[in-house]
């Protein structure tokens, strides 16, 4: 049932309007054209290096990003809290500021690697992704498996690759899909860091799509971007239920009392401060920097309407606070109303584990122009409540990534044995599924709440009023005019977004962390 | 099991204070936020809405334009971005035609005008058209001139708004070939100079002019200024020059077009060989361009192709006083650029958006034009800002090639441009 309002707003809100985009785009052009087109050669090699580059940049990610989360879950040491917060703050920074600055680190450094240099940007933006979807399932593992496995005398390694990776793979996987489509279809960092001579499926569907008017080109490179994330949520989707659940129990934090773990500390906080604190200081130092030194000029700058901006900076910070907090909500009700649906299987449950990822791997000018093309009949275009619609769109992948695998967890025995001692179906579900999905909704609502703030994909086409004018677009018209003022206060303003991004990912840390105490007893 | 739930219900009871700290800082910050959206006034962004309230708040906000503009006559313009420089500089400026009568007015309808992202007017401009008119203004924005015409086509037969302002003279064409506007002859016109009305149809209205010109950071340049586009291809210069794609910017291709303007159908594609033999740099878009590589931003280059009214921007928009712009403009280098506005087909307010063209066409609207989009106005008889007089560089003889042209030709020449600058 619940899953049935999944559906229906993924229906609505995904399927409809790409179904609308692509048919009138296509009507010009027929089966034979759209065949030619995937035949040509450039388009061959721009599919590749799109994908060569989204598999470095997951890689490099879930690398980088797997001893940070076993920090987070399994570690006590002071400051575990703020590293938890502070790491998503990079998802939300502005991709014009953040890419610039690694481009110029390596200009001035005299490395023309183009491909490293997007993925060490994608690295930054995506971080977060597997380090909080993984770090919050981690904790939950039941790790007397591995205690058995290295008492009966496997190698770390051994244990570590056979049972902890085995029984990490769901969020492993749920969290590397989500940031491999991120890369796939990035368009602000492959047009900065590329050097122009790189294109990508993304930036060629904006070039045909804007620039140039040829929608039928467009599109087929469209469906070609659709078959690879349909392609790629079937697998993911199949690889997470084939993984056995290791059982749910939270887990005790272990001191950082030996080498092993000092080692592995240090260098998860040593990737954190080289890939995200550098270039994000670099943006902090450079917004208090003035005309005579350093100041908070740019700041208070923030709270009187700038001449190129419709309203003050900080009422379009309050707008997209009211916008990620409708996002957030709207997308976790979605998104654990999916995974239920998703986990407990039926074709209704394979049919959303896809679509919810459709979202983020579809081009942002395909869904937003589809919104465009598929609303104009009930003229709901410039509805205010399509803009955190849309943004729920794209918070929802995130909830499922957190929530889906953390309900899998929950062993059918466990639901059993409440049974037979004659718990209701209400009470199973309140006092042991609704706390173990409470923890991971948290983390996806984070996420859903960020991804609103940093106005991503499709929601950066939708025409809107002034009144729904918020702070990603005020730093956008500020980068847009010359002036010394206006570009401090742009990067004021991103690293307020910034700030209040690690201060909602903190406080819904809180909900996460409180809530944990109900099964533990009951189990 | 429960022992280990335990440590963790303690472990967090220890911390219970820390995170009690962080959520009352958030509320802290969203209550602040909260006051000061309250303080900076209701008006914020919703102009369009309550028509009633805006217009009696208009007469004062009117007054309180007058009057800082005559405590700041004489003042130093250079000061002129604390809160109010488009007001400030209406000393220039005729008084806007709303006279104190600040009774209620009755709304009848709305008209919807679909812009740019940079579209921007000072703030409760548009209720004297409502006064005027008794029509309500909804301002939607969508994206950049391109992306403009490309929702138009999707949309063609439903169109998003009754009015479109934004298509410009690279995009004129394809616009006009896909029928996207209803013809109107504005009274207005009579104003507006014949060189800036390219559609004899008048299915579009000229609104405002500028140029795309490469522009130089003065005090950074080794020796005199460049004079010419040839003066570009010196190693000197070229080296240090930044310049955007022309595929996906807009003053990008008017560069592009500038060369092709000035060499020719057959002369550009050596010119561009010569500057990227120089090492010329390319961003995607303008900001990079501008803030990312050019000294403005803290980059290294010393030459930046933007607008000839960009000077402007970085006397009003400086942190110190400047007694002339830092940066200064090569004219030789600019490529016009028209801004229209046109009646969408399949319009519901067919009045509504006439008027409103008339509007956009009348001094109001068009001397509230140059301090917010750094343009100027169609209208011959709208005044001009003193800043844009002491500090604009005119251009007499401004680069142009004919719309449809440029539609014929757009993709061939990116092209080629593409293969002989990235190869």
């Amino acid at each position: 049932m619940a899953g049935g309002a999944a559906g229906v707003f993924l229906l609505g809100l995904v399927v409809w309007p790409l179904a609308a985009v692509l048919s009138r785009s296509l009507a010009s052009a027929g089966p034979s054209e759209a065949l030619s087109i995937l035949g040509r050669g450039s388009v061959r090699s721009v599919a590749l290096f799109t994908a060569v580059q989204a598999l470095a940049s997951t890689a490099a990610t879930v690398i980088l990003g797997l001893p940070l989360a076993y920090c987070l879950a399994r570690l006590r040491f002071p400051g575990r809290q703020l590293l938890r917060a502070a790491v998503v703050v990079p998802f939300v920074l502005p991709t014009v500021v953040v890419a610039a600055a690694i481009d110029a680190t390596f200009e001035a450094a005299g490395w023309d690697q183009p491909l490293i240099a997007i993925v060490y940007a994608h690295v930054f933006f995506n971080l977060a992704v597997v380090v909080r979807v993984v770090s919050g399932y981690w904790a939950t593992v039941d790790s007397r498996q591995l205690e058995a496995a290295r008492m009966l005398g496997a190698s770390p390694w051994l244990a570590w690759r056979t049972i902890t990776l085995k029984q990490l793979s769901p969020a492993l996987m749920a969290s590397a899909s989500i940031v491999f489509l991120f890369s796939f279809t990035s368009f602000g960092v492959i047009r900065i860091l590329g050097g122009l001579r790189r294109a990508t499926l993304e930036t060629e569907i904006y070039r045909y799509a804007v620039t140039r008017a040829e929608f039928d080109v467009a599109a087929v490179l469209a469906l070609l971007q659709l078959i690879v994330v349909l392609g790629l949520a079937v697998s993911s989707a199949a690889l997470q239920r084939r993984a056995a659940s290791g059982g749910w129990r939270l887990g005790r934090r272990e001191p950082v009392n030996t080498v092993g773990r000092g080692v592995l500390l240090a260098g998860a906080v040593t990737v954190v401060l080289v890939v995200q604190a550098v270039p994000a200081a670099l943006m902090v130092a450079q917004s208090f920097r003035v005309a005579d030194g350093f100041g908070f000029d740019h700041y208070l700058g923030l709270f009187e309407r700038a001449d190129v901006l419709p309203v003050s900076a900080a009422s379009a910070v309050v707008n997209s606070l009211l916008f990620a907090t409708g996002a957030a909500v709207v997308a976790t009700f979605i998104g654990v109303a999916a995974s239920s649906a998703i986990v407990a299987g039926g074709r209704l449950g394979r049919a959303l584990e896809a679509l919810n990822l459709v979202p983020l791997g579809v081009s942002a000018v395909t869904l937003g122009f589809g919104y465009l093309v598929g609303f104009a009949a009930f003229d709901l275009r410039q509805s205010i409540w399509l803009v955190p619609l849309a943004h729920a769109v794209i918070g929802v992948p995130f909830v499922v990534a957190a929530v889906a695998p953390a309900m899998r967890s929950v062993s059918l025995r466990t639901r059993q044995a409440a049974a037979v001692l004659g718990a209701s179906p209400a009470v199973v579900w309140r006092t042991i599924d609704w706390p173990i999905t409470r923890r991971a909704a948290l983390t996806g609502a984070g996420f859903a709440a960020a991804v609103s703030l940093g106005e991503f994909g499709a929601t950066s086409f939708l025409a809107r009023g002034q009144e729904s004018f918020t702070a990603p677009l005020a730093i956008f018209r500020l980068l847009s005019t010359p002036g010394q003022t206006l570009r401090g206060q742009a990067l004021a303003l991103s690293v307020v977004v910034g700030v209040v991004v690690a201060l909602m990912a903190a406080f819904l840390e809180r909900g996460r962390s409180s809530s944990v105490s109900g099964p533990g007893g009951l189990l | 099991m429960s022992i280990s739930s335990t440590t963790d219900v303690v472990s967090q009871g220890g911390r219970w204070g820390h995170r009690g700290r962080l959520q009352t800082l958030l509320l802290m910050l969203v209550a602040g936020l909260a006051l000061t959206l309250a303080a900076c006034g209701g008006g914020d962004g919703s102009d369009a809405d309550s028509g009633t309230d805006e217009t009696l708040d208009l007469s004062g906000d009117d007054a309180e334009a007058e009057e800082t503009a005559a405590d700041d006559a004489g003042a130093d313009d250079a000061e002129a971005d604390e809160d109010a420089s488009a007001e400030v500089d209406e000393e220039s400026a005729e008084p806007e035609p709303v006279e104190d009568t600040p009774e209620a007015v009755e709304v009848t309808g709305s008209v919807r005008l679909i812009t740019h992202d940079s579209f921007l007017v000072t703030e409760g401009l548009f209720d004297n058209f409502t006064l005027e008119t008794g029509y309500e203004v909804e301002v939607v924005s969508g994206g950049d001139a391109g992306e403009l015409v490309s929702r138009a086509i999707l949309t063609a037969g439903q169109p998003e708004a009754d009015v479109m302002f934004g298509v410009d003279n690279t995009f004129l064409q394809r616009a006009l070939d896909a029928d996207l506007f209803e013809s109107y002859e504005s009274p207005g016109l009579a104003t507006i100079p014949a060189e800036l009305q390219l559609d004899p149809e008048n299915r579009v209205t000229p609104i405002d002019y500028g140029d795309v010109c490469v522009n130089y950071w003065t005090d950074q340049l080794d020796g005199p200024a460049p004079t010419s586009l040839d003066d570009l291809t010196d190693s000197a210069f070229a080296s240090s020059f930044v310049t955007e794609d022309p595929e996906t910017s807009s003053p990008g291709f008017a560069f592009l077009l500038a060369t092709i303007a000035t060499y020719g159908e057959d002369g550009w594609q050596d010119y561009w060989q010569q500057l990227t033999d120089g090492g010329l740099t390319v961003t995607p878009g303008w900001s990079e361009a501008y803030y990312g590589e050019f000294i403005s931003g803290g980059g290294d280059k010393a030459l930046v192709t933007s607008y000839a009214t960009s000077p402007v921007a970085e006397v009003i928009f400086a942190e110190v006083d400047y007694d002339e712009p830092p940066t200064g403009v090569l004219v030789d280098s600019c490529f016009r650029q028209i801004e229209f506005a046109g009646i969408l087909a399949g319009t519901e307010n067919r009045d509504g958006a006439e008027q409103l063209i008339d509007f956009m066409t009348g001094t109001v609207f068009q001397e509230d034009v140059p301090l917010n989009m750094f343009v100027y106005p169609a209208n011959s008889d709208a005044a001009i800002p003193e800043s844009f007089e002491q500090w604009a560089t005119q251009v007499d003889a401004p680069l142009t090639l004919d719309p449809a042209d440029i539609e014929a030709n757009r993709s061939r020449w990116t092209q080629e441009w593409a293969e002989i600058v990235l190869r």
